[in-house]
């Protein structure tokens, strides 16, 4: 039996797609800020912590990485709910899955660069005397920075492929289009090819972009 | 001792051997003959093609004209001059006969000395396991390492390494050794230990072609040495005329005084 | 609510099988495809190895998700039927292949080439080389990242809950909207997802260990 591509429905209900897109792109941007940020004050604690601390960073590390993120938004969205006195939209809450998640990733990126600094130079910045918070922030960071980049170029681009999970809480994003115009108008084929090519397209274009940044960082510094 | 160089029965025979990677020339047209039971050391300055010359020779580098023979037979190409590449079980059984000694040892991690050895011999020579085992206990013996046949070779120092290499590689009957710079990795304590199982092995008749800057080594050991520079064959002959200090040869005077001045 | 919970045990145990079976057929599967692909882009003529290329870069530049209802959506529309668990299977299996065709990739090229040409040097043909010298050292780096990839197939079979199969996740979802415990269930469920794949992790990190020696 011959299949015949039309694509037509699919661009009368682009905008399903354009939209979900730039939603896609706007979930994994804030999340990925949020995640950063959960990420560096973590890591930063964790190596200057003692043992307590660090376990219970570890605990939250470990129980993200081995969980599904389907899970996860599930129980952020529907079961937090039930227990807490918080109510918020499926995208709030996605967001807040998101950044969680990330941030467990992050935190293992950031440690293992600020392990990878070398001696010499805090120690340099110890001769010149700073203070530990300067040399925190003009000596560790910076270099740490610059050490895991391409660490956070590829995290950013697979929680870009990760927002798709959002769908199931029905959070209009790119997958969710794509459900919608499968549902609604049959052309089943069609839409995914489209859909695979959009996010390939904007996958690659984020990496080439991030690649070029990557290089800018370490020549203009 | 066979010193003819224009000897017709040469075992190895490099007839006009040219090379390029892409627009540098490594080698133009190197000719040069190899009798059984020669040792022929091959030296000059790095990027002269000396290496390169060696891996040709057993065809782990292709070259695009001339003709390498060993025992009258081309070693990458079909017999016929119509520059068809052998096929790959032609190839292999052709590399068999040449045994080759690498610069970086390349030991194979996962096998014991013994294994390294044993490798080539069940596989390539179709001998039982116990067949392999006596021969490369024999060959670790000569090369004074009998008690190491069951080491790991990262249990092993480089010099240790380096031996079993040369007694994987003598331990196929090759009818030609090659050595590649086998001893710059070295330690320069080890180098010793390496250069004398070579020695012994010239002594028994192997015949072998070697790429080295071990000039003692060279001048003490070598039937002939071969001088090459910007991939042709500069200077050819016995040690004591090529290492003469009055030679005529401008670019071997001045490697050799460059040589001299920092390595003696 | 203990008691609602007890009661629906051995359905999630079902579920939890599900997901054991699941994973372990798609990791089995992806393992033998992979590792033939992965050989294909190494050492294989150059169409062969621009096609497997493409598979593993669009296969890893998609959502999981997108593959799975790629597949499970759009066989059916090219008059293949596969029946939901079938379809999930090829789709995870997909996605897990073209991981694994990267380990392999990776693994072969962290075999320095001066050993297939000391193995060339001493008579092998191709295939002898492959078999006593690169796949018993490759195997050793090969190991460890995939068993450690091993928990992204668990992960993502969660996600075939979505095409109404009961695995774990969809379990827990069931029971959910039988007893409305919400919380405690997906706590629970985290907890048994964490407990298949910290043991895997744990294991991988063991194997490393025990291959260390290899790394000079």
């Amino acid at each position: 039996m011959g299949y015949t591509l039309n694509f037509n429905l699919i661009w009368r209900h682009f905008d399903k797609l354009s939209g979900g897109l730039l939603l896609s792109l706007e979930l994994a941007v804030i999340s990925i800020a949020i995640g950063i940020v959960i990420g560096l004050v973590l890591a930063v604690w964790y190596v200057s912590a003692g043992r307590v601390v660090r376990g219970i960073i570890a605990a939250y590390v470990e129980f993200i990485r081995n969980v599904p993120l389907i899970l996860l938004v599930y129980l952020v969205f529907y079961g937090l709910p039930t227990v807490v006195d918080i109510a918020y939209s499926a995208q709030t809450s996605f967001v807040a899955t998101l950044a969680l998640y990330s941030g467990a990733y992050l935190v293992e990126v950031f440690r293992s660069g600020l392990e990878a600094v070398p001696r010499g130079q805090i120690d340099a910045g110890k001769a010149i005397g700073l203070t530990p918070w300067q040399r925190l922030i003009h000596v560790r960071l910076p270099t740490m920075m610059r050490i895991t980049l391409p660490a956070l170029s590829n995290t950013f681009i697979s929680l870009f492929k990760d927002t798709s999970v959002a769908s199931v809480i029905s959070v209009p994003e790119l997958t969710y289009g794509a459900q919608w115009i499968n549902f609604n108008t049959f052309r089943i084929v069609e839409v995914y090819l489209v859909v695979t090519a959009m996010y390939l397209v904007t996958g690659y274009v984020l990496l080439f972009a991030l690649r070029l940044i990557e290089r800018w960082y370490r020549t203009a510094r | 001792m066979a010193t003819s160089s224009s000897d017709s029965a040469a075992l190895l025979d490099i007839a006009e051997v040219s090379k390029s990677f892409g627009s540098v020339e490594v080698l133009r047209s190197v000719s040069l003959q190899v009798a059984k039971g020669e040792v022929v050391t091959v030296i000059g300055p790095s990027g002269s093609g000396k290496t390169t010359l060696l891996r040709c020779v057993n065809f782990l580098e292709s070259y695009d004209s001339g003709s390498i023979r060993i025992d009258g037979k081309e070693v990458g190409f079909r017999d016929g001059g119509q520059r068809q590449r052998r096929s790959e079980r032609d190839l292999a059984s052709m590399r068999a006969e040449t045994g080759m000694v690498f610069q970086s040892f390349n030991l194979f991690p996962h096998l014991t000395a013994a294994g390294n050895i044993m490798l080539g011999l069940t596989k390539v020579r179709g001998k039982s396991k116990s067949e392999a085992r006596a021969i490369a206990e024999h060959w670790l013996g000569r090369v004074g390492l009998a008690h190491k046949a069951d080491s790991l070779p990262a249990e092993l120092s480089g010099g240790q390494q380096q031996r079993v290499g040369i007694a994987r590689a003598v331990a196929m009957e090759p009818k030609i050794l090659l050595l590649d710079e086998i001893t710059s990795a070295l330690d320069p304590e080890l180098v010793g230990e390496v250069l004398a199982v070579v020695k012994s092995l010239a002594e028994d008749g192997m015949t072998m072609v070697m790429v080295t800057h071990e000039m003692a080594f060279a001048r003490d050991a070598s039937s002939r040495i071969v001088f090459m520079a910007d991939g042709g064959v500069s200077a050819v002959g016995p040690p004591r005329d090529v290492l003469a200090a009055e030679t005529t040869n401008e670019r071997l005077r001045s490697f050799l005084a460059r040589f001299r001045a920092s390595h003696f | 609510m203990l008691g609602q919970i007890a009661y629906a045990l051995p359905f999630l145990a079902q579920g939890f099988a599900l997901t054991l079976w699941v994973s372990l057929l798609v990791v089995v599967l992806s393992l033998i495809a992979g590792v033939i692909l992965g050989v294909g882009l190494v050492y294989g003529p150059a169409p062969l190895r621009w096609a497997v290329r493409i598979f593993s870069d669009t296969i890893r530049g998609i959502p999981i998700l997108v593959l799975i209802f790629f597949v499970y959506y759009g066989l059916p529309a090219v008059g293949v039927h596969l029946q939901s668990f079938w379809a999930a299977v090829l789709a995870l299996t997909l996605f897990k292949t073209a991981q694994v065709v990267e380990y392999l990739r990776g693994a072969v090229a962290s075999i320095p080439k001066g050993q297939s040409e000391a193995a060339m040097a001493i008579g092998l043909t191709f295939r002898q080389r492959l078999a006593y010298v690169i796949f018993p050292q490759a195997f050793r780096r090969f190991l460890p990242p995939w068993i450690n990839g091993v928990t992204d197939a668990v992960k993502g079979s969660a996600l075939v809950s979505l095409l109404g199969i009961t695995d774990l996740m969809q379990a827990i979802n069931q029971v959910i909207g039988r007893t409305y415990e919400a919380m405690p269930l997906y706590i629970l469920g985290a907890l048994l997802y964490f407990a298949i794949n910290y043991a895997l992790s744990l294991a991988s990190r063991r194997l490393e260990r025990s291959f260390a020696f290899i790394r000079e």
